[in-house]
């Protein structure tokens, strides 16, 4: 079969193809070390504090869409024909200052500067698709940005007027969109592409059938979608995963099709693919998914990768459990179905044969009845990992409650179903004294550990009391609120 | 002659509002910290292999595999050491660049790698195989403490008045211990240091650090070399919060060992795990008080204990200990008062300087205090706070526990005006309405004051240098002994400068920091940058214009009062000459254009044996009013709004004051909500990146953020242009969100009974205090 070995894509201004790209080299490493684009910062090495933020414009469906990554958990493999545009890329000719940079030079947003590089290119990214965003929109889209000088306080003035300083209609990457969306497309592969040395190979699958074959040759292989895991198996545990499989590009995985039935889900979708369609299908989890992570990973992250991860504290299992989601796993043998909480079997472990490979999620409409919520308790409010996540779905009928399914993180090895507080909840009247009966069960159901998010106690306690809280939002006798506004 | 504009003024004098020197070079990602500095040819990279118990005799070392790794050029261990294997700060010897008998934390460093790149050097780094001979470890002060573990330095008492009788003659007496969490700086560039070897013993030594003459001095010490062997640059850092006063020697070292033994260019860069789990932060304090008042919520004694987890070395935990107790009076008066130390030795990362200086923890044991009293009496803790204020000269209310008057007290005012403009009463009123009707969501809200000293409390520290030239074009190169390290503070000096020759700022070029320009400084800490600099620059400025002057009389046979400067110009009698002519003209004639500038600061003088002093040239006050909301189901909680008057004197520039006071506020607020330090029971310290360790966002700011500078304010002492310092008093504001939230919990039991709770106050700390107190206590 033919095959390609080089990487190529944009960089800036300039085509790039490199011939010999290991896996694990990351984006980073190549502005810094090879490219000497200095302007990008290394804080974490972890994608938690933005300073490396980047943007990443790929095609999707022949568009052109450009979306902020960070750079030092992102493999420069998996970026073939995209066209990467760093902090240098933005200041106009002669100097003259972008109009992010220069709100944000006349708000005094910066102060020792190191993770200003990454707030400008977040804000940039922000700009182009929202130029007038509200506060919160401000403080969503740098939800992966740290400052530790500011306060953060001029930065969100900076945000909200950079549309008095120009228009996204006259900034370059609009006006060069074009001749870019051009030269993406002559750069997109025609065959599998192989890179790198034998001990940290890079395979990027001509498409989803490839991938297949490729699993089956290379059983043991890396999936790596996101890389928003997996970046730190390299970066922070230096443990090799040759050979590493991308499968971002496969435009077959990325489908999102919602039914009256269900919301099917590719398992190359990222988080910010599937938002709108999650909304829409499932308001309750609006809110929630602007907590996972921040904005670089949710623009990188999949929800496949967060379930072939197997993680117990993973964001999107409980809530999906809950829903009642089903996970399509496929391979050469071809494609097998299973409720996604069967697939968790135990710490590290998942129901995933050799070659097998998550192609899709599928997510089962609300029926009826059905009253469902999500919760997530984090030591931080926003892109923070889950000290409990919670994904509670209860259907009642004349006010019986007639079917519970109760999943949470955090509690247990797994992401796992509370099935003592279930069987607590039905067949029970829909009241205070059955939701506190189930609450008081989940003590039979989980003995959770103390680590540094939170204590074995805190966990117990918590989670029984979002059970409370469930109920209470329900409770039309309730005048006062019952959580913490967002806004 | 050309036509000057005589009623101009100049661009960006001092208190003006002026955007930070780099700001441009910033946000287009052009600013070049040190890692951004071009490679040399031949460039190694270096790499720090640390423990893995916490406590433990070495019993040896076998760093075989190390060396054969991959890429590996060299190991570094004790043995390389030529000079002395010590990089403690204050001299005790008790902090070695590698020790050899004997581990004390978990991830200690114990030898360096030097590879062709960083990567083949993290990853050799991995490979000793270190035999150990394991023994019982203690993490924190307490259990140290009872294990008999040391001290690491000699603890401080201060004391004033009768404690014991003021005791027990005083109405109500309530006994109380608060834990106050440690904090991690998680600056966003972290430690990094890269030597270039020259020929004889010299080296030059790029890093990022708050304290160029320490890392020389250090490094010379490692090398057995003559300081003027040495040359320290740091252009900027991407923050330092105190993190970088003395914690960068470690790598210095390492580096310009490197460096000289192999005479290649040496970079050094933990990544960030290794950065937070080999470097120090912030003590955490456990503090015991004994506490009497009367029925009004007076104070008459106070007798307090304040255990530190100072970590296995000393590094500055004495001082900084010491800072504890000189603050843990906050803005009261304690007629009668007995304050100890206990600079506890643990297994653990050697804690250092932070923001504050261990002032804040003591802030945090006061305002606990106010709190006790205010429950025990069923009062408004402001109203106990106001009662117990520092009073003015005369009024015998005045008298510090280490005897120094205060002399400019202004926090009655402060906290009036903010009282009032915060709408303080009725918000109050409102929020204790709203509680009583028993929902899930309650509210607090607190008023807190800050009184913080201004002076480093090693009484030489406080001096500082400057140097100034002016080139024969007119253009002028500043350079001072202050680092920047985001704060502004090259900004600020260099419009002191352009003050004092009435130029316009962009005739001015800040240079970087370097110990080849000015000698023997101190570190940029103690909020001491701008007072101590901008005065140095200013008599550089000084010495050289009073030789203009001179000159310019002279050349016109005027007077010298008939000299001035005015906007980019000199006035000689009636002759006006533009600044840069008049500059050419001074060259030509042998004026000496250049000047070293000296500052120390007056008035000062510390006894700490006898406890007595003044430490303190003066105190910088503010007050912030914080209100919350918690979640009672699940400890979740969110600031929705903050009001800030703070005492910056007269601002130099009001806007970069304004940052200051922002940022330090949040980085207050983290310390004391969500950012949390844990260690296992193996003494690993899990917390150790910003994926665990969280620090504030810009969603975590409160709702509503309103800060303003006490714009009457002027320093009564004779400051630079009668400014106050700006970098830590303002972080204590924080502690009104501590104490809203305690407010919040305290309403499930209807403010029977004081909360107690502990920082950080994460939700976790939040819930279990609302469980505890519903269940009653």
């Amino acid at each position: 079969m033919a095959q390609e070995h080089q990487i190529r894509f944009l960089l800036n201004g300039e085509e790039k193809r490199i011939a010999d790209v290991k896996a694990t080299l990351t984006l980073l490493d190549y502005l810094r070390l090879d490219q000497r684009l200095t302007g990008s910062k290394e804080g974490c090495a972890e994608g938690d504090c933005g300073a490396c933020t980047v943007l990443v414009g790929r095609l999707h469906q022949g568009q052109l869409h450009y979306e902020t990554v960070n750079a030092c958990i992102r493999f420069l493999a998996s970026l073939n024909g995209c066209h990467i545009v760093t902090v240098e890329h933005l200041s106009g000719p002669e100097g003259r200052l972008h109009p992010v940079q220069q709100a944000m030079v006349d708000y005094h947003g910066s102060q020792c500067g190191f993770c200003t590089p990454g707030f400008v290119m977040s804000l940039y990214a922000l700009w182009m698709g929202n130029p007038e965003p509200s506060m919160q929109q401000v403080e969503t889209a740098i939800q992966g940005n740290l400052c530790r000088c500011t306060g953060y306080e001029p930065i969100v003035k900076a945000a909200m007027a950079v549309t008095q300083y120009g228009t996204p209609a006259h900034d370059h990457l609009t006006r060069e969109r074009q001749a870019v969306t051009a030269q993406l497309i002559a750069l997109q592969p025609k065959a599998r592409i192989t890179t790198g040395p034998e001990d940290d190979r890079a395979i990027l699958p001509k498409d989803v059938a490839d991938l297949a074959q490729v699993l089956a040759e290379n059983p043991k292989a890396t999936i790596v979608a996101g890389s928003t895991d997996v970046g730190l198996w390299v970066t922070k545990l230096m443990r090799p995963i040759s050979p590493v499989v991308f499968i971002t590009h496969l435009e077959e995985l990325k489908s999102v099709a919602l039914t009256d039935d269900a919301l099917t889900i590719g398992a190359g979708v990222t988080y910010s693919e599937s938002e709108a369609a999650i909304r829409e299908a499932f308001p309750h989890l609006g809110e929630y998914w602007d907590r996972i992570a921040g904005w670089q990973v949710r623009n990188m992250g999949t929800i496949g990768g967060n379930i072939a991860n197997g993680s117990p504290i993973g964001d999107t299992p409980p809530v999906l459990i809950a829903l009642g989601a089903e996970v399509m796993l496929q391979s050469t043998r071809g494609t097998r179905i299973l409720p996604l909480e069967d697939f968790f079997i135990d710490y590290g472990k998942q129901d995933r044969e050799a070659g097998d490979f998550v192609a899709a999620i599928r997510i089962p409409r609300s029926q009826p009845g059905q009253i469902d919520a999500a919760y997530k308790i984090s030591k931080r409010r926003d892109e923070d990992i889950s000290s409990v996540a919670a994904g509670i779905s209860v259907t009642i009928t004349d006010g019986i409650v007639t079917a519970a399914r109760l999943a949470f993180g955090g509690m247990a090895a797994t992401p796992k179903r509370a099935a003592h507080a279930e069987a607590a909840l039905v067949g029970q009247p829909f009241t205070a004294a059955t939701f506190d009966a189930a609450a008081k069960a989940l003590t039979q159901d989980f003995t959770p550990l103390s680590d540094w998010r939170a204590s074995a106690d805190y966990r117990i306690t918590v989670t029984a009391n979002l059970l409370r809280r469930f109920y209470l939002e329900q409770d039309s006798t309730q005048d006062a609120p019952v959580r913490l506004a967002i806004a | 002659m050309k036509d000057l504009n005589t009623t101009a003024e100049i661009k960006s004098a001092a208190h003006q509002d002026l955007k930070h020197d780099s700001a441009i070079k910033q946000v287009q990602g052009r600013a070049d910290y040190t890692d951004d500095i071009l490679e040399p040819a031949g460039t190694l990279h270096a790499y720090l292999g640390v423990s893995t118990v916490a406590h433990a005799n070495i019993r040896g070392m076998d760093l075989s595999r190390v060396r054969s790794a991959p890429g590996v050029v060299d190991v570094l261990t004790a043995d390389d050491i030529p000079g002395v294997n010590d990089v403690s700060p204050t001299g005790k010897h008790d902090e070695p660049v590698f020790p050899t008998e004997k581990v004390e934390f978990h991830g200690q460093p114990l030898f360096a790698v030097i590879a062709e790149s960083r990567d083949a050097a993290r990853r050799a780094a991995e490979l000793a195989d270190i035999d150990y001979e394991v023994l019982p470890h203690a993490l924190d002060a307490i259990s140290a403490r009872d294990a008999g573990m040391p001290m690491v330095t000699d603890p401080l008492k201060l004391e004033r008045g009768d404690v014991e009788t003021g005791l027990a003659e005083a109405p109500h007496r309530v006994q109380g211990r608060v834990t106050v969490g440690g904090q991690d700086h998680m600056y966003l560039e972290g430690h990094i240091a890269f030597a270039i070897p020259g020929e004889d013993d010299d080296v030059i030594v790029h890093c990022s650090t708050q304290h160029p003459s320490e890392a020389q001095h250090m490094v010379s010490h490692v090398l057995g070399v003559p300081s003027n062997a040495v040359v320290v640059n740091v252009r900027r850092m991407g923050g330092g919060f105190g993190g970088k006063e003395s914690q960068m020697n470690l790598f210095c070292a390492v580096a310009a060992l490197g460096a000289k033994k192999l005479n290649r260019p040496v970079k050094i860069r933990p990544d960030r795990d290794q950065d937070m789990t080999a470097t120090g932060k912030r003590h955490d304090f456990v503090i015991d008080y004994d506490l009497g008042f009367d029925g009004e919520g007076r104070i008459q004694a106070v007798d307090s204990q304040f255990a530190a987890r100072c970590g296995y070395s000393s590094d500055l935990s004495g001082p900084v200990t010491d800072r504890a107790l000189f603050h843990a009076d906050n803005a009261y008066f304690y007629p009668h008062v007995r304050l100890t130390s206990c600079p506890q030795k643990t297994n653990t990362v050697s804690n250092t300087a932070f923001r504050g200086f261990g002032g804040p923890q003591g802030v945090v044991a006061a305002e606990r205090m106010i709190e006790e009293i205010a429950y025990a009496l069923g009062k408004d803790p402001l109203e106990v706070r106001k009662a117990n204020f520092y009073g003015q000269p005369g009024d015998g209310r005045t008298l510090t526990p280490y005897h120094q008057e205060v002399e400019d007290n202004v926090i009655g005012r402060i906290v009036e005006e903010l009282e009032e403009s915060s709408d303080y009463q009725a918000r109050r009123a409102a929020i204790i309405a709203d509680n009583a009707k028993g929902g899930i969501i309650r509210r607090g809200i607190a008023l807190t004051p800050v009184k913080f000293g201004i002076s480093f409390t090693a009484t030489w520290y406080n001096q500082a240098g400057a140097l100034i030239h002016i080139y024969n074009d007119g253009s002028i190169h500043l350079n001072h002994g202050g680092t920047e390290m985001g704060q502004g503070l090259n900004t600020k000096v260099a419009q002191v400068v352009a003050e004092a020759f009435q130029v316009d700022f962009d005739r001015i070029k800040i240079t970087k920091t370097t110990t080849e320009k000015v000698p023997n400084t101190s570190a940029t800490a103690a909020s001491s940058g701008s007072d101590l600099n901008g005065m140095a620059a200013l008599d550089a400025c000084e010495q050289i214009k009073t030789r203009l002057v001179k000159f310019a009389a002279e050349s016109r046979g005027v007077a010298e009062s008939a000299v001035s400067f005015g906007p980019n110009h000199i006035r000689i009698g009636d002759e006006l000459v533009e600044f840069a002519t008049f500059i050419r003209e001074a060259y030509m004639a042998r004026v000496h254009l250049s000047a070293a500038g000296f500052y120390k600061t007056p008035k000062i003088h510390w006894d700490r044996a006898a406890g007595k002093g003044r430490p303190f040239y003066y105190y910088a006050y503010g007050a912030s009013c914080s209100e919350v909301a918690i979640d009672t189901l699940t400890g979740e909680y969110r600031v929705e709004r903050t009001d800030i008057l703070h005492d910056v004197g007269r601002s130099l520039n009001p806007i970069l004051d304004k940052g200051q006071v922002e940022g330090a506020f949040i980085q207050g607020m983290g310390w004391l909500t969500t950012e949390e330090l844990w260690w296992d029971d193996a003494g690993r310290l899990r917390t150790h990146a910003p994926s665990t360790y969280k620090i504030p966002l810009a969603s975590d700011r409160p709702r509503s953020f309103n800060v303003k500078l006490a714009d009457w304010s002027e320093n009564r002492e004779m400051t630079i242009k009668r400014s106050k310092a700006v970098g830590e008093p303002p972080f204590m504001l924080g502690i009104s969100v501590l104490e809203a939230l305690s407010m919040a919990v305290a309403s499930v039991a209807d403010y029977r009974e004081c909360p107690r709770l502990e920082a950080p106050a994460t939700p976790e700390r939040v819930l279990m205090a609302v469980e505890r107190l519903k269940a009653g206590g």
